[in-house]
């Protein structure tokens, strides 16, 4: 039962996973001109745009593309990126632009991760242990004010104070690759904190909410009628029945700091995969936007399958059927 | 000596006590004897389980201590810190909840759960505490004490989980046990081994108790004394033989009135049957249903096997049989909810499609489906007169003031005053709520009332007043009911016909008062001796009785091979009854037995 659940959840992933690819091809395809016509650029004659449309496949049908795509994308092979090439010569290939960006993304994204994660669910946890005390007021007051804040609000708000006013930290954020220590620390830091804030709101609303469900179960009046510690009831009764929901916003938000911090890495320079999208996009740099797509796509199916694949195992009912 | 629990004056009330000018408890006064057994009897909203649960110092989300005094001891409990209300909590108090299917935390194993108040309060070991807890499982005589700790709730039966409760309970040797209710929940014959085992561990274990129930029958089975409840007040309060045999208070006197007389052989016949050459209302043939999921062998489950049953017009079939026998799916079936695997459901000689997607809307009227719960089957954003007014929009396409008199009709129908129809269902009291569901079924002015379960939930003086109510609904609207439940009590006061179920088939059929009255088949026996009766001897009589000694702590098995009552059943021949399907006999016309004990055996009712 345990196993049929999982492969299920696994067969689901992969099947989402498809269908995104070829979303994201249509999506792409729908967007005015095509790659030959990028590279080419203002020396495009009709022979040549032919010619390079032949030689890179382009007049293919789209179901044949759509495969070659996928296939080579399967061999770990995402393509020539449109940045670098001049008249007739080929780019850069995508992956070695991806790499550095993604490897900022992901100690970007670590970094919230390790900071919001237990931060949120022990403010999340306090505040449905204490429910109704002026604690939990604040606590529910403070992040349903910042869910509703724009994090370019929060970030340029944070800009202000600690680097132009108290001067701490610099305003950007900006990374070469090369920095290490104090360096790194100090350049991820407003980002970080910034992402702090935006994704502990929800996921401290959501741990309160969804304990605070549980707590009305009548096993846990019966752990109060058994003269159990407030503590005990929160984390050992009340925790474990709530874990699903909690564990999905968590998935959420991370897979959200992977792919939605644009503005973030916008406003303080950061040059993160995100960024790197969108200024694909601009400069319709088609593989590059599809490679980029693909792995936030992935990001969000892998973590929300963890998410599931725990409130599974949370579940005894599953793990240990009759 | 003083008493173990002295409760003084004590008045509960709502908090912010305006909007309910009268205290849920008004100044009650009394006291418990150590080792003493006393049930609080009353209705639901009577107070008991508030006053029971202030003896742990507890009072519900919305209830707050006004006044008074509760003392354990001598020690004043409501006005203790939290902390000192924490060590008495399930240390010197315990509580046993209604239903220890919800009061079982589903995350945690149950041994973790049973010893966790012992060990956290520091009076046991955790080694310690486990084997306490394997005494216990053995005392109250559940299967495999040694191992059973290390299960999880969903992996034993509600009895044994009422029962573990129990353990969980008495682990940390309480002075005073508090039982809200704690077999309510179960079916009868699970009833008694869990009320059996209650008894003797309570004895054993020198405990007091409060004991909250509304079921006379049960108190005098387990009680030394009685208080009976009334609107936060106590009527009355003697012993167990002056209440029941010498009631001073009306009050009291109706609670006994609507204890349903046990069914018996002096069943007088029911109204002479004109419909027997007439087409029936319904007819269900050769019926085999099941869920969707497939057993090991990669058979789908089979929850129904075979079943056949008639219901005449304007006649009621009782379908009885205990929890997970297959009754709310042959509701489910006829209503369509459920399309069959196999057979034929036909109503007033006309074939009905499987599914209630391929039904037509005429033939979806004159089967209405009553479910059990009013509370979940009533949207409680709707008041009563849209609640009602939808079957009559949808089948009648009645609007305005045709369809505000139709609703005022069924209220009056239901016995309920024209104003209700502008309340939602969080004014109406459980009984209330549940004529609205039957108003609502009859709204489609049906010819087959589908009845789940519809009084299980109510108290005994209420439940009458739905039996009363549904015997005068049959006469003056001529509907017929399938009337459903696990009481045998309440199927023996309203139904003419009876299907008695046992693991998806019917084992006995026929009028009911030749079902009610032997020849029996041995599990009609079994549930017809469970029926708790106001005897305190009961329990112990029943109890030796070889089809209870028989039953008890066998499970329910759905099986393809021979008699499914084989491993429960008293007189089973083995390599036969295990083996081969049991062949039907007819005893009159209408009236079957499957069994494989001759029809001279069952008439004579000893067998070789």
């Amino acid at each position: 039962m345990l196993i049929r659940a999982v492969l299920h959840r696994i067969a689901t992933g992969l099947v989402t996973l498809v269908v995104v690819s070829v979303l994201i091809f249509l999506g792409t395809s729908v967007l005015p001109g095509d790659v030959a016509s990028i590279i080419l650029g203002q020396m495009a004659t009709p022979e040549s745009l032919a010619a390079l449309r032949s030689t890179l496949g382009l007049d293919q049908p789209a179901y044949l593309r759509y495969f070659m795509w996928l296939g080579d994308l399967l061999s770990g092979d995402l393509g020539i990126s449109k940045a670098g090439s001049g008249a007739g010569t080929g780019g850069t290939p995508i992956s070695e632009m991806i790499a550095p960006r993604l490897a900022n993304t992901v100690h970007l994204a670590g970094a919230v991760a390790l900071i919001a994660v237990p931060l949120s669910l022990g403010l999340g946890l306090a505040a449905a242990a204490r429910a109704g005390t002026r604690l939990d007021r604040s606590i529910t007051l403070t992040t349903l004010g910042l869910v509703s804040v724009p994090e370019f609000l929060v970030a340029t708000a944070l800009v202000l104070v600690v680097a132009v006013y108290l001067g701490w930290l610099p305003a950007t954020a900006y990374v070469s690759g090369t920095e290490t220590g104090t360096a790194l620390l100090k350049a991820l830091a407003l980002p970080t904190l910034t992402l702090v804030v935006v994704a502990s709101s929800q996921i401290i609303r959501m741990t309160r909410a969804s304990v605070l469900n549980v707590m009305s179960s009548p096993y846990i009046e019966m752990a109060v009628l058994k003269g159990l510690p407030r503590r005990r009831i929160v984390l050992r009764h009340a925790l474990p029945n709530a874990v699903g929901p909690i564990v999905n916003v968590i998935a959420l938000n991370l897979a959200y700091l992977v792919s939605g911090v644009v503005i973030v890495e916008t406003i303080f320079a950061y040059p993160g995969l995100a960024k790197l999208m969108v200024d694909a996009v601009q400069t319709r740099d088609l593989p590059l936007v599809q490679a980029c797509a693909m792995i936030f796509c992935s990001a969000y199916i892998v973590l929300v399958f963890i998410a599931d694949l725990a409130s599974i195992l949370s579940n005894p009912r599953l793990r240990y059927p009759r | 000596m003083a008493a173990l629990l002295e409760i003084e004056k004590l008045v509960v009330n709502a908090t912010g006590g305006a909007d309910y000018p009268a205290p849920v408890i008004q100044g009650v006064s009394l006291q418990l004897e150590a080792g003493e057994v006393l049930a609080l009897i009353g209705e639901s909203g009577s107070g008991k389980t508030t006053l029971a649960l202030s003896a742990l110092g507890y009072a519900k989300p919305g209830l707050e201590f006004r006044a008074g005094e509760v003392r354990l001891n001598g020690d004043d409990i409501l006005a203790m810190a939290p902390d000192e209300k924490r060590s008495l909590r399930g240390q010197r108090v315990a509580y046993l909840a209604q239903s220890a299917a919800a009061a079982f935390n589903p995350a945690l194993r149950i041994g973790a759960q049973v010893t966790e108040a012992s060990v956290l309060h520091g009076q046991l070991s955790q080694a310690e505490a486990d084997r306490r807890a394997a005494d216990l499982y053995r005392a109250l005589g559940l299967p495999d004490p040694d191992h059973l700790g290390r299960r999880y709730p969903h992996q034993v039966s509600g009895g044994q989980l009422q029962r573990l409760m129990a353990a969980m309970a008495l682990c940390t040797r309480p002075d005073l046990l508090v039982l809200d209710e704690p077999t309510t929940a179960l079916d009868v014959t699970t009833q008694i081994e869990v009320l059996k085992a209650f008894k003797d561990v309570i004895r054993q274990e020198g405990a007091a108790a409060l004991y909250v129930t509304h079921d006379l029958s049960v108190v005098a089975q387990i009680a030394d004394r009685i208080a009976v409840l009334y609107a936060g007040e106590i009527k009355e309060y003697g012993s167990v033989d002056e209440i029941l045999h010498r009631p001073k208070h009306r009050y009291t006197r109706q609670l006994i009135d609507a204890v349903r007389p046990p069914p018996d052989t002096a069943l007088g016949p029911l109204e002479a049957k004109d419909a027997e050459q007439d087409v029936p209302a319904l007819e269900v043939t050769n019926l085999t249903a099941g869920y969707g999921r497939k057993q090991a062998s990669g058979q789908l489950l089979k929850v129904l096997r075979d079943v056949h049953i008639r219901v005449e017009r304007g006649h009621t079939l009782g379908v009885i049989g205990e929890s997970g026998c297959g009754k709310s799916t042959l509701a489910r079936v006829i209503s369509g909810l459920l399309p069959a695997m196999q057979g034929e459901v036909r109503l007033k000689d006309e074939p009905l499609e499987p599914s209630l997607r391929q039904r037509e809307r005429r033939q979806l009227q004159e089967i209405q489906f009553v479910f059990q719960m009013a509370d979940n089957a009533l949207n409680p954003h709707q008041r009563v007169d849209q609640l009602l007014g939808r079957p009559l929009e949808f089948y009648f396409g009645l609007s305005g003031d045709a369809k505000k008199q139709r609703i005022a009709e069924l209220l009056h129908m239901v016995e309920l005053p024209p104003e209700f129809s502008g309340r939602y269902p969080e004014e109406l009291s459980g009984g209330q709520k549940q004529r609205i569901n039957l108003a609502r079924a009859l709204a489609a002015s049906p010819e087959i009332l589908l009845c789940d379960e519809v009084i299980s939930a109510l108290d005994t003086i209420i439940g009458a007043s739905i039996i009363r109510l549904l015997k005068r609904l049959r006469q003056q609207t001529g509907v017929a009911f399938v009337f459903i439940s696990h009481d045998l009590s309440a199927v023996a006061s309203f139904a003419d016909d009876i299907a008695v179920l046992y693991a998806g088939q019917v084992v006995e059929q026929g009028p009911a008062r030749r079902v009610l009255a032997p020849p029996y088949h041995p599990y009609t026996r079994l549930l017809i001796a469970s029926v708790p009766e106001l005897d305190s001897s009961w329990l112990e009589r029943t109890l030796a009785l070889r089809e209870t000694r028989a039953s008890i702590d066998q499970a329910v098995e759905i099986t393809d091979r021979g008699c499914p009552f084989y491993r429960r059943c008293p007189v089973a021949i083995a390599g036969t009854c295990d083996r081969e399907t049991p062949p039907s006999h007819t005893l009159d016309q209408g009236y079957t037995i499957v069994c494989h004990r001759s029809e001279a055996e069952l008439r004579r009712g000893s067998f070789s």
